[in-house]
């Protein structure tokens, strides 16, 4: 996008369903990237509980085996549910490229100097970090789900491909500044996207947030923990068991 | 006390524009801030100089004329304060003090620290009105108000309409104001025939003036002389949503007799 796409100040408005309407408005924009904000958190909670199995006591490469087997006995609802995500990323990500190129825009001579009140660091960094985290997708998919550039992948074994991805430190430093990212964008989104919505009630302290506090500390904690316990060599290898028609032989 | 002032002098739309070096000498800690702009302009105009322009009005706060970028901040240091009714006590002797107009597409300069804020009067007049019966006037009290919605009202309806919050805005956004104004008819019983349509077209034409979209910094907030919340932003969205998914598109033909 670039500005000229913008429409003119006193340009007249051409007639326009609703949908397109909506999509075409800055709130509008908004209020997709908070729906599809929301659904991202939803996903990033139960990924996080999916990954903290690599801690189950005992028997963690086993247990990685059967969730992962378990998503793929989901079928085609494993599907819908990725076209699902898709589609959510895509949307998330185009009206955010939009809404960045329409908020440049609107101030083409910048201030020699203009001092943030109030902007959070998470506020100041949902561009870049989010841009970081869209880098960060297409390479976890990349590394952990297909296995290209992963130095001993062995499908449907997550418990050592994360034990052995997380050999490489460049990786565990790229987890690790990602997480923390994510930490910062629903440190901020959690509560923007409240608002957003319209679905806060009227406070005495708008700025503050309590949840999304809660939130942010829950998923950064619970997604560091694995690349960093396997920096620090606490996951040992382990066998898994697998059913024949799942081996990686079966699989090729 | 003596200050330095580093102030943008433009010579008009368009023109190319830089910071120029003045030294303000004598100024008493109690003038307001425009006060010690005039004394800088009339020994400009004493040494034959083009005097700086500025905005103001009523200079008590009241008319949202004035409004300066004073050291980085909308307004200046102190908050829910109009530039008019800052004071130079808020300053240290010595201090350099830079002044720069409000910095948006929608805010064109006009002169040194003048932009034309006229987007704001298309914003509403798009939708920042009620429609009301002719005839004799209605009985003060005849339509109850809920106290708390009158009071919403009213502070959404202390809005100025300076452009202080666009001017903090990181994005340039003019998401309060539009808020405020539609939150402040949008509370009352009066407002509610257009509620929804007015949502509709004073977001239209918000970002038709190219004003920035809303990332919920916060800043607009903290700058604003009049402390509207960011609280109005959440109710013009919700407005907004409610709009956009019944009032209809304009390309449906309009029925009835019209
Ligand atoms: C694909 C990479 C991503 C990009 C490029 C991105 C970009 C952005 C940007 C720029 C904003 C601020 C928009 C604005 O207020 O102007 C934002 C808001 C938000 N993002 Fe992301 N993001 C990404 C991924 C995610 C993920 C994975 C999640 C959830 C886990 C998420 C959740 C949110 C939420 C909840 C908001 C707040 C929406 C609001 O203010 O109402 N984003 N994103
Ligand atoms: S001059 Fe009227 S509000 Fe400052």
């Amino acid at each position: 996008m670039t500005a000229s796409s913008l429409p003119a100040a006193g340009a007249s408005r051409a007639p326009v369903g609703r949908l397109r309407r909506f999509w075409d408005s800055s709130v509008g924009k908004k209020v997709v990237m908070a729906v599809t904000g929301l659904g991202g958190i939803g996903f990033v909670v139960a990924h996080m509980a999916g990954n903290l199995q690599m801690f189950v006591p005992g028997t963690p490469a086993q247990a990685m085996h059967e969730y992962a087997l378990g998503l793929r006995k989901l079928g085609p609802l494993l599907w819908v549910a990725r076209a699902g995500l898709v589609v959510m990323v895509v949307l998330h990500a185009t009206a955010a490229l939009q809404l960045i190129a329409r908020n440049r825009a609107a101030r083409p001579v910048p201030y020699s100097r203009r001092v943030g009140q109030v902007s959070t660091l998470g506020a100041k960094t949902m561009r870049a970090g989010g841009i970081l985290l869209a880098l960060f997708v297409v390479f976890h998919i990349l590394d952990m789900t297909l296995g290209v550039g992963h130095p001993q992948f062995v499908h449907l074994d997550p418990y050592n491909n994360l034990r052995l991805g997380f050999q490489r430190w460049w990786a565990v430093l790229f987890y690790v500044v990602a997480v923390i990212f994510l930490g910062l964008h629903l440190f901020h989104g959690a509560w923007a996207s409240w608002r957003t919505l319209g679905l806060r009630r009227a406070s005495d302290r708008p700025l503050h947030r309590n949840i999304a506090i809660a939130l942010a500390l829950f998923v950064t904690l619970g997604f560091l923990a694995v690349p960093v316990a396997a920096a620090l060599g606490i996951f040992e290898p382990q066998t898994v068991v697998m059913d024949a028609a799942h081996t990686p032989e079966a699989a090729q | 006390m003596n200050l330095t002032l580093k102030v943008w002098r433009q010579a008009g739309p368009g023109a190319p524009g830089a910071f120029a070096e003045y030294q303000a000498r004598d100024i008493s800690p109690d003038m307001s801030f425009l006060e010690m702009l005039d004394v800088v302009n009339e020994d400009l105009t004493a040494k034959g100089e083009m005097p700086i322009a500025f905005d103001h009005d009523c200079r008590e706060g009241i008319c949202g004329m004035c409004g300066l970028m004073i050291n980085g901040s909308a307004h200046g240091p102190m908050k829910a304060t109009t530039t008019c009714q800052l004071h130079m006590r808020s300053f240290r002797s010595g201090e350099t003090i830079t002044i720069e107009p409000w910095r948006a597409s929608a805010f064109p300069v006009l002169r040194d620290l003048c932009v034309d804020r006229s987007s704001f009067d298309r914003i509403i007049q798009a939708g920042g009105y009620v429609s009301v019966q002719t005839g004799n006037a209605v009985d003060g009290n005849a339509l109850p108000v809920p106290k708390p919605d009158a009071d919403a009202a009213m502070d959404a309806a202390a809005c100025i309409g300076c452009g202080a919050c666009v001017a903090a805005c990181p994005n340039g956004s003019a998401s309060l104001f539009t808020a405020a104004k539609v939150s402040h008819l949008g509370h009352l019983p009066q407002g509610q025939p257009e509620r929804y349509r007015r949502a509709l077209k004073m977001v239209a034409q918000m970002d038709l003036e190219t004003f920035g979209g809303c990332t919920l910094f916060g800043e607009c907030q903290e700058a604003c002389p009049k402390d509207i919340s960011i609280d109005t932003i959440a109710r013009m969205n919700r407005d907004y949503m409610q709009a956009s998914a019944f009032e209809p598109g304009e390309n449906r033909k309009s029925g009835g007799a019209g």
